[in-house]
């Protein structure tokens, strides 16, 4: 059998060396275009669990690796002047030129040919092989010679990163985050060998064309970076190699294989170098590759396993870089968080690291976000020293105008129940669903409503129910369908219009919901008198009946979101149009409610943050929407998305409105309230803790433990 | 979690009285349904038809889809049949319905295969709609007409499922993968303010007995699944073969949150039928 491998980076040579150990008869040759001893980049980075796979694919290897492996634990994140410190992460670095070095001996060792100098026009100059293996990076030749057949898809990031190095000794995996005069840049650095560190200077676009480096050369480049961390760096120089500002270039590939050709690490996908995995995957991939050599004598099945193995752990990765270097990207929004939960923030950024791992690694660092959590919510009584321990974020008060909740669960409320099947609720808010404020306004004829003397006695008996069984506050929502009332309850289905006795509906443009739903007619002046008093009678009696807060429910495509998204919105008076028009309807009832509403009582919006659909409201309208709701005294804005139509997509899991909330709590600089299916107190004291969000609607977990 | 036995009439070879045998040999228990798979371009039976041969020759079971390709059917014809297995078996019909995933299937049919997703969309619509209008239906099938279930990966699939029908079914593979499935469903579910919880059924394959059973299953499955490319081969790899890895799967799912678990047999033979009983009898797993 022979082997050509292009490419002698890391992913090259360790196939080249491991297949050649596994079958010494077969004839490998590694072409690579760099001459010998040439080569670019400084140190790579591995976690623990890579070492186990190298310490099983190749002893020698792993030992000569592991013996020039700095190891550390710690990362130290360098804000606003604070150093803060996490540890129990265990990370380990070589110099890329160690690694090549060691790899590329046991090849010859091995009897591996590597020929170095080596350019590669075309892929007829291999001649003849029975398997290629493209190690040949990002800009693979061998891919771009078979697009259709590997369906390549390339993107690449917002931001701009150089990649230098630097004298300076590290002892930690280090993030120091530096705002200047032209913007904000991060830099990762990290050490790789007894006395050199890894400096990657990154920043958005904005900060990037400010200082001028799209037209700064290699020099000027290393001399702006050197002022920028002349602290950090203290008197050691920044080293160049062949250094430039690029955007990092995200690339999958549908398939990794063509019939005698397989695609190897870089040139089949990258993932973004903060989660630092791109050598490391790219020698996982050489290892299965070598693996899947070993099992199957047939090369196609063997070709096969290899990509099946990897594709599906390569997704995981690039899905959490993906999050992380959007993290990085956005990074601006996060600049009013204090230290503790903008390190908590980073930490946890791409989605593989909860609270509850930090507090494994570091039970210090654990106590320290629980005790910076709790002191950030009591700065009233900051004259208190400062408490030893504090309870984790969930169990913390959060105090809106003179409401203090004890916690950060919300609950919804069982309204149907009776006393007796009434549980004691251990929630710091419970809340109603939506309440209809007239007769029109009901979604279906079995709703909650709030517009009658009778009504009005009933959640009275309601309140005083909850009281005797919960210390929880209590919170209604008030809402109007719109366009979606007169519908059946929703066993079956949703919006499926009445059988009989449908009442009209109304809406801000006569558009229907569903095919099979009633036309509602256009909302004239008068109606949109008469609806905002509704809802301020509704307020002044959820008042009276004793709730604590009050909640505007502005989402899911019912009336007064019907407003507020360009989709269900067609109106040529000053109630339609752009964005200023369209929310100034929900506005004059949220104001007309405020003034009715208890001065001391908060009073909350449930927003519709995205509509999830193409040329529907998106969350950059809804922060837009947010800071003038703020502007106008609202106290709390509940995330919610979709079903302004029919056909609206939301990526639904676990939390799946935690990055709305996060977008808009931190760019409107409004407390925020989420469910989206959370079922666990480690995801809510992350949500807390990261400052995505400030109380969390609980689901009961499906389990039956 | 209630355990169903699928009917083999995708497996090649099937005959037409070995699947009424069956059927009428799994609603003898411990069985609690009976299912079927749907492919236009292969040698199988169509399900529908077959879960109406098989309301003749059961009492008990429900007779469960898992799932219809939707789209290459007309919709009022869907509707029609659907009523009429529903009535044909007392009201046990449970109508899974997807988009599928094979083009063949689509060219053949003469349906357009892009715009698969909102056409299954209209068709949810469309089929309760026409089902509580009554125009098309037998009067003895049920005025609601069949639960419907959801089945496909997509976060729109999930959208349609909450908002058009009673729950997931979901497409097989370990109960990790399901688990997260599951996830979706629920949370879609609640996103859409439904009360309580989708049903949640799930599928696995089987085959037991000696070297060359088990070998003949995993033919079919790379066979039946060559479509998906190398992921055949992990289809095929994921068959149950032993009592343990049948209790193992099926504590699993039930551990996920499954409602109804049907095992899909790959070999076309009663004694697969038999000692699949046999192991669910050992498994305390007599209840319907």
């Amino acid at each position: 059998m022979k082997i050509v491998i292009l490419g002698g980076g890391p992913a090259g040579l360790y196939s080249g060396l491991l297949i050649k150990k596994a079958h010494p008869s077969y004839d490998i040759t590694i072409i690579e275009r760099n001459p010998a001893g040439v080569t670019y980049g400084w140190g790579v980075v591995f976690s623990d669990r890579t070492l186990g796979a190298f310490q099983r694919a190749d002893y020698k290897t792993y030992e000569q690796i592991t013996s020039r492996f700095v190891i550390w634990d710690a990362i130290d994140i360098h804000y606003r002047g604070e150093l803060i410190r996490c540890g129990g992460h265990v990370i380990a670095s070589i110099a890329r030129k160690e690694l090549l070095g060691i790899l590329q001996e046991r090849c010859l060792e091995l009897s591996v040919t590597i020929k170095f100098g080596c350019e590669i026009q075309s892929l007829a100059d291999l001649g003849e092989y029975d398997l290629l293996i493209a190690a040949d990076g990002i800009n693979s030749l061998v891919r771009k010679t078979y697009p259709e057949q590997f369906s390549p898809s390339l993107e690449l990031g917002k931001a701009r990163y150089i990649w230098l190095g630097a004298h300076k000794v590290l002892d930690a995996f280090t993030f120091i985050f530096c705002e200047n005069e032209h913007g904000l840049f991060q830099v990762h650095a990290y050490p790789f060998s007894g006395d050199t560190s890894t400096f990657i200077v990154e920043c958005d676009e904005a900060s990037w064309l400010s200082a001028g480096l799209d037209k700064a050369d290699e020099e000027q480049s290393l001399a702006y970076c050197q002022q920028l961390l002349a602290p950090s760096l203290q008197g050691t120089s920044l080293l160049s190699n062949n250094s430039k500002w690029v955007s990092f270039p995200t690339l999958k590939t549908r398939h990794w294989q063509h019939g005698k050709i397989v695609l190897l690490g870089d040139s089949a996908h990258t993932a973004h170098f903060s989660i630092g995995s791109g050598t490391k995957l790219a020698m996982e991939d050489a290892i299965a590759l070598a693996g899947a050599l070993e099992q199957h004598a047939d090369l196609a099945t063997a070709l096969n396993a290899y990509e099946l193995e990897r594709k599906s752990v390569v997704e995981v990765f690039q899905k959490a870089a993906q999050e992380s270097s959007v993290y990085f990207e956005t990074l601006k929004r996060y600049l009013n968080l204090a230290p503790m939960p903008f390190a908590f923030q980073l930490l946890t950024r791409s989605g593989r690291i909860s609270y509850d791992d930090l507090r494994l690694r570091d039970a210090r660092f654990g106590d320290a976000v629980d005790r910076a959590f709790a002191t950030s919510v009591c700065q009233a009584n900051a004259a208190h020293a400062q408490p030893r321990f504090a309870p984790p974020p969930l169990f913390t008060p959060l105090k809106l105008r003179e409401l203090t909740l004890p916690n950060r669960v919300v609950s919804p409320a069982r309204e149907h129940e009776g006393t007796s099947a009434m549980e004691r609720d251990d929630a710091g808010l419970v809340m109603t669903g939506i309440v209809a404020v007239s007769a029109e306004g009901r979604v279906t004829p079995d709703d909650s409503c709030l517009y009658t003397p009778e009504h009005l006695a009933s959640w009275q008996r309601f309140v005083e129910q909850a009281r005797t069984h919960s210390a929880a506050s209590l919170a209604i929502q008030l809402g109007h369908a719109g366009r979606r009332g007169s519908t059946r309850p929703r066993t079956h289905a949703l919006d499926l219009p009445l059988r009989s006795d449908n009442w009209p509906l109304i809406s801000a443009s006569p558009l229907p919901y569903t095919p099979y739903s009633q036309v509602p007619r256009e909302m004239d002046e008068a109606e949109m008198q008469r609806v905002r008093q509704d809802f301020v009678q509704a307020a002044q009696m959820a008042n009276e009946a004793g709730f604590d807060l009050l909640q505007l429910h502005v989402a899911h495509g019912y009336l007064l979101a019907s407003f507020l998204s360009p989709l269900t919105n067609q109106r040529s008076d000053e109630f339609g149009g752009d964005l200023t028009r369209r929310m100034r309807y929900p506005l004059e009832v949220f104001d007309a409610v405020r003034a009715v509403w208890p001065e001391p009582k908060p009073l909350s919006v449930a927003l519709q943050a995205s509509d999830g659909v193409k040329g529907g409201l998106t969350v950059d309208d809804a922060i837009i929407v947010a800071r003038e709701l703020k502007n106008h005294g609202c106290d709390l804005l509940t995330i919610q998305a979709g079903q302004t139509i029919t056909e609206s997509e939301l990526p639904y899991g676990h939390g799946y409105l935690t990055a709305l909330s996060d977008r808009v709590r931190n760019e409107a600089g409004l407390p925020t309230m989420l469910g989206g299916y959370l079922t666990t107190s480690n995801e809510i004291n992350t949500i807390l803790a990261a400052g995505r969000g400030d109380l969390c609607i609980v689901t009961p977990s499906h389990s039956r433990v | 979690m209630r355990v169903g036995v699928g009917l083999p009439g995708t497996v090649p070879g099937t005959n037409g009285q070995l699947l009424i045998q069956w059927a009428a040999q799994a609603d003898q228990g411990p069985f609690s349904s009976l299912g079927v798979l749907d492919r236009l371009v292969y040698d199988s039976y169509e399900p529908l038809t077959m879960l109406a041969a098989a309301a003749a020759v059961t009492q008990r079971v429900l007779l469960a889809t898992t799932i219809v390709i939707a789209p290459l059917r007309n919709t009022s014809l869907l509707a029609k049949t659907a009523a009429s297995v529903d009535a044909l078996s007392n009201g046990r019909l449970v109508l899974g319905l997807a988009v599928g995933a094979r083009k063949e299937d689509y060219a053949a049919a003469d349906v357009e295969y892009r715009t698969r997703g909102k056409h299954l969309s209209e068709q949810l619509a469309t089929l309760r709609m026409t089902w509580e209008e009554g125009r098309f239906n037998p009067s003895s099938a049920r005025p609601q007409g069949p639960a419907l279930l959801i089945g496909g990966q997509s976060d729109l699939g999930f959208a349609r499922m909450a908002r058009y029908t009673n729950g997931y079914v979901h497409g097989g593979g370990p109960p990790k993968a399901f688990a997260r499935a599951a996830d979706k469903a629920r949370a879609a579910w609640l996103d859409a303010g439904r009360p309580g919880q989708p049903q949640l059924w799930a599928q696995g394959y089987f085959a037991l007995g000696d070297e060359a059973t088990v070998e003949a299953g995993m033919e079919y499955l790379r066979d039946y699944y060559a479509f998906t490319g190398p992921f055949a081969e992990k289809i095929a790899a994921g068959i149950l073969t032993t009592p343990q890895a049948i209790a193992q799967f099926l504590r699993g799912y039930e551990e996920a949150g499954c409602d109804e678990l049907v095992l899909f047999p790959t070999v076309p033979d009663l004694g697969q039928l038999q000692r699949l009983a046999e192991i669910l009898h050992g498994l305390g797993r007599d209840a319907a």
